[in-house]
């Protein structure tokens, strides 16, 4: 069995394994960390598919940044607070299996009628590739896409912004009626979210 | 390169679709804010795949700008999700159900 045919087969059980865990896992703090195995294991694929840039990017900010501000998020807003039972509507997640094994099947037999499962990546990638992956990806960025990327950086700022702007608001003073519907909204969500929502 | 780009794609599908059940399923904030991480990385995986695919570097240059929109949209929706909990003291989304309140 060549290598990266390996790895793959490695890999792949534990990502799926992984996000599986992910959305069956009460506690946020335990999802959180099995979303950064699976990011670990999408790095991977991307070593896999001669992206060593997006490797590295994906354990930097994905890994790293972005899931630090989640789990920061977590523990401000409490880890205790586990997530009520119940079901929104009938059968919610039956359908949602459902939907989701239909578009796995889709998938399934769409790439069978498209690419096919015996096609591999045509040779000749290291040409696309030269001198470096991050060389490469820098001179299609810094000429062909360079319009997008300064815009990327104005969406960042924005982002930037509006985070600040959302943290910062001052609290307005709550009043006793809308004290009064919180606690009546809390009380129905916790004793029965099904019959609580009901008209 | 000897695995069938086939299989990556086949992967991203997965992802996905248990990024959308996650969407559909959970009902605390930041988990479906996590699932919703999960849909993007899946499909960031896919462009990646093409790129690998086609021979070009069009869809790995794709991969990192929506890496660069994820984080910008991970700041926002974080950012919304406090200031809800601040307001209602919960992340539970079937809480919070009024536009204003």
């Amino acid at each position: 069995m060549p290598l990266d045919n390996l790895v793959f087969w490695v890999f792949a059980p534990v990502s799926v394994a992984s996000a599986i865990a992910m959305l069956t896992r009460r506690n946020a703090v335990h999802a959180a960390l099995f979303l950064i195995v699976n990011f670990f294991t999408i790095a991977v694929m991307y070593l896999l598919l001669d992206a060593p840039f997006l490797f590295a990017v994906q354990i930097i900010v994905y890994a790293g940044a972005i899931m630090v501000l989640f789990l920061f998020v977590i523990m401000l807003l409490g880890v205790d607070r586990n997530e009520a039972r119940g079901e929104r509507l009938f059968g919610m997640r039956t359908m949602a299996g459902i939907l989701a094994a239909g578009f796995v099947l889709e998938m399934f037999f769409a790439l069978r009628a498209g690419i096919g499962f015996a096609t591999r990546a045509p040779a000749g990638f290291e040409k696309v590739n030269a001198p470096a992956n991050t060389q490469a990806l820098a001179k299609v960025l810094f000429t062909r896409y360079f319009f997008p990327f300064e815009v990327t950086s104005v969406l960042l700022i924005i982002a930037a912004i509006a985070a600040m702007v959302l943290a910062n608001r001052k609290a307005r003073a709550i009043t006793q009626a809308e004290l009064d519907a919180h606690e009546n909204a809390q009380a129905r969500s916790a004793a029965a979210p099904s019959e609580a929502l009901a008209p | 390169m000897r695995t069938p780009i086939a299989y990556f794609l086949l992967l991203s599908g997965i992802l996905f679709a248990l990024g959308t059940m996650g969407v559909l399923i959970r009902k605390n904030a930041l988990l479906i804010f996590m699932s919703v991480e999960l849909q993007l990385n899946a499909v960031n995986l896919a462009l990646v795949a093409f790129s690998r695919l086609h021979g070009n570097l069009n869809g790995q240059v794709l991969a990192f700008f929506s890496m660069v929109v994820a984080a910008a949209e991970v700041v926002v929706g974080l950012a919304i999700i406090v200031s809800v909990y601040r307001r209602s003291q919960s992340v539970n989304v079937d809480d919070a159900r009024s536009l204003r309140w």
